[in-house]
Parts: structure tokens; C-alpha cells; sequence
């Protein structure tokens, strides 16, 4: 019997929500057939960690005395720059924003080792940050330059603003080519000395609702540990993609814009992170609920990694090079096992996404959930599903 | 004196008696700690050595010249267990498997025992957590 999501939250405030986690769903759907799990279970959590770089902070600091417009002057937190382009004492602060004086990779491959990803879990974590100012002075904001040190509590609002983030799937990726090669992916030894994956699998939140039939503008979610909600459909979203028969896509697929108060967050769930000769960015912890209304989506979540395929890319000459082509695909079970076989070669295997944290998230979600302190948001509009005509498109250049 | 290094031997190499040689034409003790064949059959020696100083460097350059990879460890590797946060990237390039995935809670295990101190986990650790200590 359908349910809706009105009869779920009264069901959580009750106390009374069955909540299971995305894990254990694939579990019990091995033992029932899913009208039993459709009526029986009220809500599924979900959980993701790993890196997303489209990931950035919005930050007030609060006017100086005498007013300081930091709005078409500079700034950096920690040596690292932040956006300027805004009002006087609002900047943003981007994940993967390196030190003008990190050498990059001029000294290949570079280490990256403080960026934007590492000021935000310093912020999150109570640390002080050291603020610079320089700016060109008007009358009515006459101050030149700011030297302080800030921490979060000082600030007046840090919205954390990740433009892209929880991509439904993820390339698995491998280098074909003679020699080590350092990507956003890890390091890739030559002729298929590893794959990296970077998903969570069974556990990650948009490869259990693989339509965002309950996913969309204003869901309430686990946010770097706080709460936050989904502010839009993310950059890049390509729902029009190649799915399995389940409907789950085996390439990148929908994504999300998400929210959410800085303040709120913990550095266990936000954490900056430094990939050799690539730069710096930001692992994000998300977790999303999913409310079980009928059938097709207890079919759905209890989705099991050896029916999620991956797609493989050689990341030396197909990913930098677009040209579309791929080695092929395997599934999250595969990938979980730390072997898979690609071009008849057996290859261990790597995750750039922490299932752990993911199992900790989803449970941390399901505690909230059952404990009556977070109910499920009905979406205000849903997003672009396959048949809108919505894509991804490549950068238009000039031949 | 005593230096510990690591020898990274390509393939070719592998059925040649390098090691014996160098330690007969420069007078060196030596002390095998581990010894590594690839699956590509790739070897990994890492050995104690014991000489002349400037011997020792000789000895070195030598097997360079052949083309091993040769590191020297000055120190060891630890891993941070709070800065882990057990994503699993760094265990397909451990070449002696010292770092491996517990598959029932899911977290990354370092054994030092096992470890060469080659470094490799280092550089691909996205949080820092692999370090090294003197």
C-alpha cells in the first residue's frame, strides 16, 4: 500500500518510522519480496565521502572600523584567495583555491598540500584563519588593508555552497599509457597497475532513487554532519545517460547543488584533502533519505552493488582528451572486492570514496530519523528527469 | 657504517646475480630485511648495507648506471590513524601489500612490519595520513 510522506513524518515524530540504512535494505530485500518491504519500511538513508571539488563557502566577516570594501580588491584566508567579486565583507571561498606562492606543478608532480578544501575543515574544526585585506578605498569604505585572524564563531553567516556535489555514479579509472600519470583519481600506475573508483555504491544517495523521484529543490539532508538541503539540480546534471535495466546510470548522471550553515558542520565530515600533482579540494559528507512511498522505490533502494555498473576510462589519453571512449564496465561488488578484471588483466583496486564514512553517515542519518529529530521533506519541484532533453553539453570554442 | 636501501629491480634483472657481485667487488656485508617479486615480476629488495663509506656510494652508483631504481631509508612509515579516513586509494600502489582494506568494516590496515618505506602512500594519501618519522 502506497504511503505518503505526511503519513511517514507523523509515523517519525511518533517515534514509531521503521529506518533502515541503504545497506541493510539490500540485506532484507534478499529474504522479502518488496510489498512486504514497501509496507514495512518507512524510510531509507543513505551516505556518501568522498572528494567534490565543485564544493566552496560563502563567508561575512563583519565591517571594520573604518569600513574596508574587500568587493574588486583582494583577499586570502591563510594565504589562500577567496572570490572578491562580492559586497564589501562578503567573500567566497572555493575547495580547490591554491597559495599565489604554491609552486603547483612547476615542480612536478606537485603536492598541493594546503588549499581552499584545508581552510574550510580549519574553519569547520575552531581554528583561527589569518584574513588579508587589500582594497582601493572609497569614501564611504576608506580602509586599505585588514590583517587579522578569524575564526568561524567571529564570522556572521558561512554558507557552505557546493555547486556540484553527490554524483550519481563515477568513472572507474585507469592509465593505459607507459608511464605513472597523477589525476583528480589518484595516482595511476601504467599499463593497468590500478582502477579508482570514487562511489559509495549501494550506499550513495542518487543510485538508490535513480529517477530522483523523492530527491529534489528544498530535500532536507546530512551535511558535513549538520543539516542542509538540496538547493538545485548540480552543474554538469546529464540525466539523459545510458542506465542498466534497474534505471540506474552507469556514467555520471544527475548531480546536486546543495546547502548548508557552516557553523553547524564538523571536520570529521568535511575534511581538505591534497591530490599529488592535481591540487587541492574538499571531501563532503552527504547523507539523504529516501521515504519508501510504494513499490518501485523499495524496488529501487534495495539496489544491490553487484547490479551497479561502473564505467571504465583510461584517464592518459580517452578522459583528457573527450573522446568518449571507454574500456568497459564493471560493477561496485567487483570494485569492493580490490580486484577486477580489465583487458583480460587482473587489477587492484582503489576508492578515493570511504565506504566506512558512508555506513557511518547513513547511520548517523537513520539515528536522526528514528530518534524524531529530522522528518522528510517533500521536494518543491523535481528536476529534469531522462526525457526532458536536458544535457550536458561540451565547451563551445572557437576552430 | 650501515645504510638501509631499497633496490627496485625491472624484470630483466631478476635472474642476475647483482647483488653477489657488488658485494664481492666492494668488500660489503649485507643483511636481506625483505625481498618482494612482483606480480609482474618486478623484484624489490631491501637490504642493510655494511662497508667503507665511499664504497657504499660506488656500490650505489653502479647498479643505478644498470638501471635499478635505487631509494635509500632513512627513516620509517607510520600512518595517523585520526587522519585516515579509510578511502582505500593507497592500497593498489603498496607494492608489499602493508596496507590493506578490512572488507568487514571497511576500514584501511597498516602493517609496518610489511612496510619497504618507499613511499608511495605518501604521495597518494589525499589527507595526509601516511607519514614519515625519523
Amino acid at each position: 500500500m502506497a504511503k505518503t510522506i505526511e503519513e511517514i513524518n507523523e509515523k517519525i515524530k511518533a517515534g514509531k518510522a521503521v529506518v533502515v540504512t541503504a545497506e541493510e535494505i539490500v540485506g532484507l530485500a534478499r529474504k522479502q519480496d518488496m510489498k512486504s518491504l514497501a509496507d514495512r519500511i518507512d524510510v531509507v538513508t543513505t551516505g556518501t565521502f568522498g572528494p567534490m571539488c565543485s564544493s566552496g563557502v560563502f563567508l561575512n566577516f563583519g565591517h571594520s572600523n573604518p569600513r574596508v570594501k574587500i568587493g574588486g580588491g583582494r583577499v586570502t584566508l591563510n594565504g589562500v584567495p577567496a572570490y572578491s567579486g562580492l559586497a564589501a565583507v562578503d567573500v567566497y571561498l572555493g575547495a580547490t583555491a591554491a597559495p599565489e606562492s604554491d609552486p603547483r606543478n612547476s615542480e612536478y608532480p606537485g603536492t598541493f598540500s594546503y588549499g581552499g578544501g584545508h581552510v574550510i575543515e580549519d574553519l569547520v574544526a575552531g581554528k583561527k584563519v589569518q584574513l588579508e585585506v587589500n582594497a582601493y578605498g572609497t569614501d564611504c569604505y576608506p580602509k586599505k588593508t585588514v590583517s587579522t585572524s578569524l575564526a568561524l564563531k567571529d564570522m556572521n553567516e558561512a554558507i557552505l555552497f557546493n555547486p556540484r556535489n553527490c554524483y550519481q555514479n563515477y568513472n572507474v579509472a585507469v592509465n593505459l599509457s607507459k608511464k605513472t600519470i597523477y589525476t583528480y583519481m589518484g595516482i595511476l600506475k601504467p599499463e593497468l597497475g590500478n582502477a579508482n573508483y570514487c562511489s559509495a555504491g549501494q550506499l550513495s544517495p542518487l543510485l538508490k532513487d535513480p529517477y530522483l523521484k523523492t530527491i529534489g529543490f528544498g530535500t532536507r539532508i546530512f551535511f558535513g554532519g549538520g543539516t542542509g538541503y538540496i538547493a538545485w539540480w548540480g552543474t554538469q546534471y546529464s540525466p539523459s545517460i545510458k542506465r542498466t535495466e534497474n534505471g540506474v546510470p552507469s556514467t555520471g548522471g544527475a548531480t546536486l547543488a546543495l546547502v548548508g550553515d557552516l557553523k553547524q558542520m564538523s571536520s570529521q565530515y568535511l575534511r581538505g584533502v591534497s591530490m599529488t600533482g592535481y591540487g587541492a579540494s574538499l571531501i563532503v559528507g552527504v547523507g539523504i533519505p529516501i521515504p519508501v512511498l510504494n513499490e518501485d522505490i523499495a524496488r529501487w533502494v534495495s539496489i544491490p552493488d553487484e547490479e551497479i555498473y561502473a564505467t571504465i576510462v583510461d584517464y592518459s589519453s580517452d578522459y583528457p582528451n573527450c573522446t568518449g571512449k571507454t574500456v568497459g564496465e564493471v560493477n561496485y561488488a567487483q570494485l569492493k572486492s580490490g580486484e577486477v578484471e580489465i583487458c583480460g588483466k587482473k587489477v587492484p583496486t582503489g576508492s578515493l570514496s570511504s565506504y566506512r564514512k558512508a555506513r557511518e553517515i547513513a547511520g548517523t542519518l537513520k539515528q536522526w530519523i528514528s530518534g524524531g529529530k529530522f522528518t522528510i521533506t517533500e521536494p518543491l519541484f523535481n528536476f529534469p528527469g531522462p526525457d526532458s532533453g536536458y544535457k550536458f553539453k561540451p565547451m563551445k570554442e572557437k576552430e | 657504517m650501515e645504510k638501509k636501501y631499497v633496490f627496485h629491480f625491472p624484470r630483466k634483472f631478476v635472474d642476475k646475480p647483482i647483488m653477489s657481485n657488488l658485494v664481492r667487488k666492494y668488500e660489503l656485508d649485507f643483511n636481506i630485511l625483505k625481498a618482494y617479486i612482483t606480480p609482474e615480476e618486478e623484484g624489490t629488495l631491501v637490504l642493510a648495507l655494511q662497508g667503507d663509506e665511499d664504497k657504499v656510494e660506488l656500490a650505489i652508483s653502479e647498479v643505478k648506471e644498470l638501471g635499478i631504481v635505487v631509494q635509500s631509508i632513512a627513516s620509517d612509515i607510520k600512518m595517523v590513524r585520526e587522519l585516515c579516513t579509510d578511502c582505500s586509494v593507497c592500497i593498489p600502489l603498496c607494492p608489499v601489500k602493508a596496507l590493506t582494506l578490512n572488507r568487514k568494516d571497511f576500514s584501511v590496515e597498516f602493517d609496518p612490519e610489511k612496510c619497504i618505506a618507499c613511499g608511495l602512500c605518501i604521495k597518494a594519501c589525499p589527507t595526509k595520513a601516511m607519514v614519515l618519522t625519523i
